[in-house]
C-alpha cells in the first residue's frame, strides 16, 4: 500500500473541513482535504436561512452575550458554556472574515449584512423580545458559504483529494491517530494517508432515518470510523427534527420562512403555535415546534386525506418578499410539493435534520475521551469539527443558524490550534505495518466476502427501525424493541455483500462502507436514547416527560466496545460572563 | 412500466460503451429521474454508476443528459422528460466518461479555476464587513447561484471543441460574478486574462447554456456584459 | 486591418470588432449593389458606376472586409474542428495546411478584385 504524508489531513470537504483547511493552508503547512464528493457537493450547500451571529447590523445594540444566553437556553442547559461563549464571542470576527473572502451576503440599506429573525432568538437575555440575528445570503447562505470557502482554498492552493473515501483510522501503538486508510474512488486504489493531525469534518448522519432533510452522502462516516477505533460518542440521543421538511419529499424549508413572517397552520387554518408557545409562537425552539406539530397531527388536526402533516403559510407575505428573500424556497416548493407558496401554503412535517451529538471535543477541536479516573483525556492526533463534533455548543437542541456558525468558528479554531501545535512540534510514533493492516481489515473483508445480503434492503431496514422506534417521541419499551432489532441487524450489516467488484468508480463498495458507518451511528443513538430516562431538548420521552436535572444535567458518553453509556459533566464555567443557571425552558 | 435506456461503460470489462434497457415499475408516480436511477441500482443492477448528493438541486452532482437534454436528475420529474414512455439517460456530453454516467470533470473545473474565482481586494479590510449597497449586491443575483453542475458547459458546442481554451458558460458566469462585485478590485487583471480569441470570444451566442441551466441562470447575458466591459476598456 | 488580423498580438476583442465592422461594410455595399440591380442596369451605367473613384475605394473596402470576415470565421472553424484533440498529433499540420490554403485563396481574391476594378 502506498503512503502519502501530510502535516494535516482533513476528512470532509464541507464548511467545517474547508474552513479548517483554509486556516492550515494559509499557515504554509502541507495540508490535504480528503472528500468523498467534489467539495461544493457537500451538504453545507443545502443550508438555507443563514448564520446566526451578533454582528450588530439589524440591531446596533446587539450583544454576543444575548446570543450566548439564547444558545444555552436552546441547548436545554447541556451545552458547554465555555464553548458557547467562545463561539458567540469569536463569531463576529469569523463572519467578517467570510465577508472579506467574498461571501455575497444580502444587504441592508446601510450596506451592512442583512440579518433576519430565527427561532429561539431574543434580546437582553430573553427580556427584550424577538431578535434578528441570522446573517443571510437570500435563502442560499450555505451554498454561498461553501462556494466562498472552496474558492479561497483554490486561492491558497490547498491540496484536494476529491472523490476519495476515508475508510478507517490508523492508530499507532500508543493509541494516537496517525492518519487514515483512504480509497481513490475513480481508480479503486487504497493508500495510507499519514498525518500529524487528522481532522474529522465528515458531517452528519441524517440518513439513519427514513425521512430526512439530509443529502444521500450524510452517512456518519466520521462517527463510524471513530466508534470502530474506540473513540466515544457524546449526546448521540440528541437528533433534531426540523419542523418544516416538505411533506413526502423531506427536503428542507428554512426556518427563515417563519423568520420572515410565515406561520404554521393546522387543517382548520388555525395558527396553532400560539397555543404552545404564546410568546415566541412559530419562532420557538425547533424541538418545541416539531413536538407541537406532531401533537396537532396526533390529535386529529393534521392536513391532507390522512391528516398526517400541517401547512406552512407564506402567501400573505406577498410575491415580492418571497421572490427576493426566499427565492430558493419558492423553487423547492414548486418542484417537490407542487405548490406555489405565493398562492398556497406548503405541506410540511417534522423531518430528521441534525445530529447534535458527535465526537466529544474541546474548543480547539481536539477529540476527547475519559481516562480511568473519569477525567477528560485528549486523543493525540485526532480532531473533529462541524456536525460530526460535539463541542458541545448545541447541547440537546440546536438553534437555527447556529450550525453554520459552529462549523466556521470551530473549523477555524481547529486550524489555528493545529498550526500552533505543528510550530511547537508534534511527535507521534509511526504506525507499524500491523497497525496499518489492522485499519484495512474492514475494507479487505468486504472485498473478499463471497456471500451476504445486498446493501439497499439492509439500509432500508435500518432506516425504518430508526424512524419507527427513535422518532420525535420515544418510549422505553418501544426503544428496547428497536435496540433488539438493531442487534439482529448488526451481523447482517457487517456481512453485507459487495455485488460489484470492479475497481473503477465503484459506488457499490462505497455504499457498503457507508452502511456500516450508518449502523454504528444508529446503534449509538438507540442505546443512549434508551438510557437517558428524561425529556430534554430534542429527546422527548413519553414515559419520562419531565427534565431531570438531578440525574441528567450532563452529557451522555457512549463506548462502542462494550456498548456502555457513561455520563460526562457539562461545562458551567465560562471565562468572561456569569454562568447561566438552568431554569424552566419556555418560549 | 417505464422503459429506461441507460448508457453503460465499465473501463475494466467493456471495450466500448453500450445502451442497456431496464423496465422500471414506477407505480404511476411522477418520480424524479434520480429516483428512477436509485430504483434501478437497488432493484435491478447494483453496478449502475452515477453521482448524487443533495437530491434537491443545489449540490450539482447529478447533471445528466436525459432524453437529449442536459439537466439535474434530482429535480427533473418524469413528466417533464419522458416521451412515449421512454427515458434515455446518457452522461453529460463532451467530457471523457469514467464509468456509466460518471464523467471526468477535470477540464470543466480547470476552466473554473482559470478565471480566479475568488474575491480580490488588496486594500486592508475594515474591522467589520466591507459595505455594499443592496443595489450593488443585486448585481450578483443570477450569478452567484451557480452550482457548477456543468449542464451548461457540456451543452455548448464551443466548449465541446475547445474545452481546454474556451472558458465555457459556467466559468464565464463566475468570471462576471467577480467583475460585477463592487468589492473586487482586480477588474483590469481579470479582463486582460479574458481578451484572447478563445476564453470569451468562442461564445457564438447559441444560448444552449440558457436553455439547460437548472437554476434558470443566463450565462450568455453575463458573457455579453464581459464583452461590453472589454470593449469599454479598449476605447 | 489585415495585418492586425494575422499579427500575433490580436485579441478576441479585435476579431469580434472586425467581424462586426466588416459585416456592416458588406451589408452597406450589397444594399448599394442591390439597389443598382433593381433599377435598370445596362453595361454603360454599370461601367459608369465602377469608374468612379469612390466606388473603386468602396469596392476595395468591401473586398478587404469580405476577406477579413471570412478569415476570422474560417480560422474559428479550423480551430474548432481541426485540432489535436479531435484528429490526434496530425491535427496541427492539417489545420495549418487548411489555414494557409484559406489565406492564400483570400489574398488571391483580393488581388484579383483590385486588378479588375483598378485596371
Amino acid at each position: 500500500m502506498r503512503t502519502i504524508s501530510f502535516d494535516g489531513v482533513i476528512i470532509g470537504g464541507g464548511g467545517a473541513g474547508m474552513r479548517a483547511a483554509l486556516q492550515l493552508a494559509q499557515s504554509g503547512y502541507k495540508t490535504a482535504v480528503i472528500s468523498k464528493v467534489f467539495p461544493t457537493r457537500s451538504h453545507t450547500v443545502s443550508a438555507q436561512g443563514g448564520i446566526t451571529c451578533a454582528i450588530a447590523s439589524a440591531d446596533p445594540q446587539d450583544d454576543w452575550r444575548w446570543h450566548m444566553y439564547d444558545t444555552v437556553k436552546g441547548s436545554d442547559y447541556i451545552g458547554d458554556q465555555d464553548a458557547i461563549e467562545y463561539m458567540c464571542s469569536v463569531g463576529p470576527e469569523a463572519i467578517f472574515e467570510l465577508e472579506h473572502m467574498g461571501l455575497p451576503f444580502s444587504r441592508t440599506d446601510e450596506g451592512r449584512i442583512y440579518q433576519r429573525p430565527f427561532g429561539g432568538q431574543s434580546k437582553n437575555f430573553g427580556e427584550g423580545g424577538q431578535a434578528a440575528r441570522t446573517c443571510a445570503a437570500a435563502d442560499r447562505t450555505g451554498h454561498a458559504l461553501l462556494h466562498t470557502l472552496y474558492q479561497n482554498n483554490i486561492k491558497n492552493e490547498t491540496v484536494f483529494f476529491n472523490e476519495w473515501f476515508a475508510a478507517d483510522l490508523v492508530k499507532n501503538q500508543d493509541g494516537a491517530v496517525v492518519g487514515v486508510i483512504a480509497i481513490c474512488i475513480e481508480t479503486g486504489e487504497t493508500v495510507y494517508v499519514k498525518s500529524k493531525a487528522t481532522v474529522f469534518a465528515t458531517g452528519g448522519a441524517g440518513r439513519i432515518y427514513a425521512s430526512t432533510t439530509n443529502a444521500h452522502i450524510n452517512t456518519g462516516d466520521g462517527m463510524g470510523m471513530a466508534l470502530r477505533a474506540g473513540v466515544p460518542a457524546q449526546d448521540m440521543e440528541m437528533w433534531q427534527f426540523h419542523p418544516t421538511g416538505i411533506y413526502g419529499a423531506g427536503t428542507l424549508v428554512t426556518e427563515g420562512c417563519r423568520g420572515e413572517g410565515g406561520y404554521l397552520i393546522n387543517k382548520d387554518g388555525e395558527r396553532f403555535m400560539e397555543r404552545y408557545a404564546p410568546n415566541a409562537k412559530d419562532l420557538a425552539g425547533r424541538d418545541v415546534v416539531a413536538r407541537s406539530m406532531v401533537l396537532e397531527i396526533l390529535e386529529g388536526r393534521g392536513c391532507g386525506p390522512n391528516g398526517d402533516h400541517v401547512k406552512l403559510k407564506l402567501d400573505h407575505l406577498g410575491e415580492e418578499v418571497l421572490e427576493s428573500r426566499l427565492p430558493g424556497i419558492c423553487e423547492l416548493s414548486r418542484t417537490f410539493a407542487h405548490v406555489d407558496p405565493v398562492k398556497e401554503p406548503i405541506p410540511v412535517v417534522p423531518t430528521c435534520h441534525y445530529m447534535m451529538g458527535g465526537i466529544p471535543t474541546n474548543v480547539h477541536g481536539q477529540a476527547l475521551t475519559v481516562d480511568a479516573g473519569g477525567d477528560d483525556a485528549v486523543i493525540p492526533g485526532l480532531y473533529a469539527c462541524g456536525e460530526v463534533a460535539c463541542v458541545s455548543v448545541h447541547g440537546a437542541n440546536r438553534l437555527g443558524g447556529n450550525s453554520l456558525l459552529d462549523l466556521v468558528v470551530f473549523g477555524r479554531a481547529s486550524g489555528l490550534f493545529i498550526e500552533k501545535s505543528l510550530r511547537e512540534g508534534i511527535e507521534l510514533r509511526d504506525a507499524s505495518q500491523t497497525d496499518i493492516e489492522a485499519a484495512g481489515d474492514r475494507l479487505n473483508a468486504l472485498n473478499e466476502r463471497e456471500s451476504g445480503e445486498q446493501v439497499a434492503p439492509l439500509r432500508h431496514e435500518l432506516q425504518e427501525i430508526m424512524q419507527n422506534h427513535f422518532g420525535v417521541f420515544r418510549t422505553g419499551e418501544f426503544m428496547r424493541e428497536g435496540i433488539k432489532k438493531l442487534a439482529d441487524l448488526r451481523e447482517r450489516v457487517e456481512n453485507v455483500a459487495l455485488a460489484d467488484r470492479s475497481s473503477a468508480f465503484n459506488t457499490s463498495r462505497i455504499e457498503c462502507l457507508e452502511l456500516q458507518n450508518l449502523f454504528e451511528t444508529a446503534e449509538a443513538t438507540a442505546i443512549v436514547a434508551e438510557a437517558r430516562d428524561e425529556s430534554r431538548g430534542a429527546h422527548a420521552r413519553e414515559d419520562f416527560t419531565e427534565r431531570d436535572d438531578e440525574n441528567w444535567l450532563c452529557h451522555s458518553l457512549y463506548f462502542s466496545e462494550n456498548k456502555k453509556v457513561a455520563k460526562r459533566g457539562v461545562n458551567f464555567t465560562p471565562n468572561t460572563v456569569e454562568t447561566f443557571q438552568p431554569k424552566a425552558r419556555s418560549y | 412500466m417505464l422503459q429506461v435506456s441507460l448508457y453503460r461503460y465499465n473501463p475494466e470489462t467493456d471495450d466500448a460503451p453500450f445502451m442497456q434497457d431496464f423496465a422500471v415499475e414506477t407505480g404511476g408516480r411522477d418520480l424524479m429521474v434520480l429516483d428512477v436511477l436509485e430504483l434501478i441500482k437497488a432493484e435491478h443492477d447494483g453496478s449502475v454508476t452515477y453521482r448524487r448528493s443533495c437530491r434537491e438541486g443545489v449540490c450539482g452532482s447529478d447533471g445528466l443528459n436525459m432524453n437529449g437534454k442536459n439537466g439535474l436528475a434530482c429535480i427533473t420529474p418524469l413528466s417533464d422528460t419522458v416521451k412515449h414512455g421512454r427515458l434515455v439517460i446518457r452522461p453529460l456530453p463532451g467530457l471523457p466518461v469514467i464509468r456509466d454516467l460518471v464523467v471526468d470533470m477535470s477540464l470543466f473545473y480547470a476552466q473554473y479555476e482559470k478565471i480566479q474565482p475568488y474575491l480580490q481586494n488588496p486594500t486592508p479590510a475594515p474591522t467589520i464587513e466591507r459595505l455594499q449597497s443592496p443595489e450593488e449586491r443585486a448585481q450578483l443575483d443570477g450569478l452567484y447561484e451557480c452550482i457548477l453542475c456543468a449542464c451548461c458547459s457540456t451543452s455548448c458546442p464551443s466548449f465541446w471543441w475547445n474545452p481546454d481554451r474556451f472558458v465555457g458558460p459556467a466559468g464565464l458566469l463566475q468570471a462576471y460574478r467577480f467583475l460585477a462585485d463592487s468589492r473586487d478590485t482586480a477588474t483590469e487583471d481579470r479582463l486582460s486574462k479574458l481578451e484572447d480569441p478563445f476564453s470569451v470570444f468562442r461564445c457564438h451566442g447559441i444560448q444552449n447554456c440558457v436553455n439547460v441551466c437548472p437554476k434558470g441562470l443566463n450565462p450568455t447575458k453575463a458573457i455579453g456584459h464581459i464583452r461590453t466591459m472589454l470593449l469599454n476598456r479598449a476605447t | 486591418m489585415a495585418t492586425s488580423i494575422i499579427s500575433l498580438r490580436r485579441t478576441g476583442l479585435s476579431d469580434w470588432l472586425i467581424q462586426r465592422a466588416s459585416a456592416l461594410v458588406l451589408l452597406t455595399y450589397f444594399i448599394l449593389i442591390a439597389c443598382q440591380l433593381l433599377g435598370s442596369v445596362d453595361y454603360i451605367s454599370w461601367r459608369g458606376l465602377f469608374d468612379q473613384t469612390w466606388m473603386k475605394i468602396f469596392t476595395l473596402l468591401a473586398a478587404l472586409s469580405l476577406a477579413a470576415h471570412a478569415w476570422i470565421g474560417l480560422w474559428s472553424v479550423t480551430t474548432d474542428y481541426l485540432t489535436e484533440r479531435l484528429l490526434g498529433p496530425k491535427g496541427k499540420s492539417i489545420r495549418l495546411l487548411c489555414q494557409i490554403g484559406t489565406s492564400s485563396a483570400l489574398i488571391g481574391y483580393v488581388i484579383w478584385i483590385i486588378v479588375i476594378v483598378w485596371r
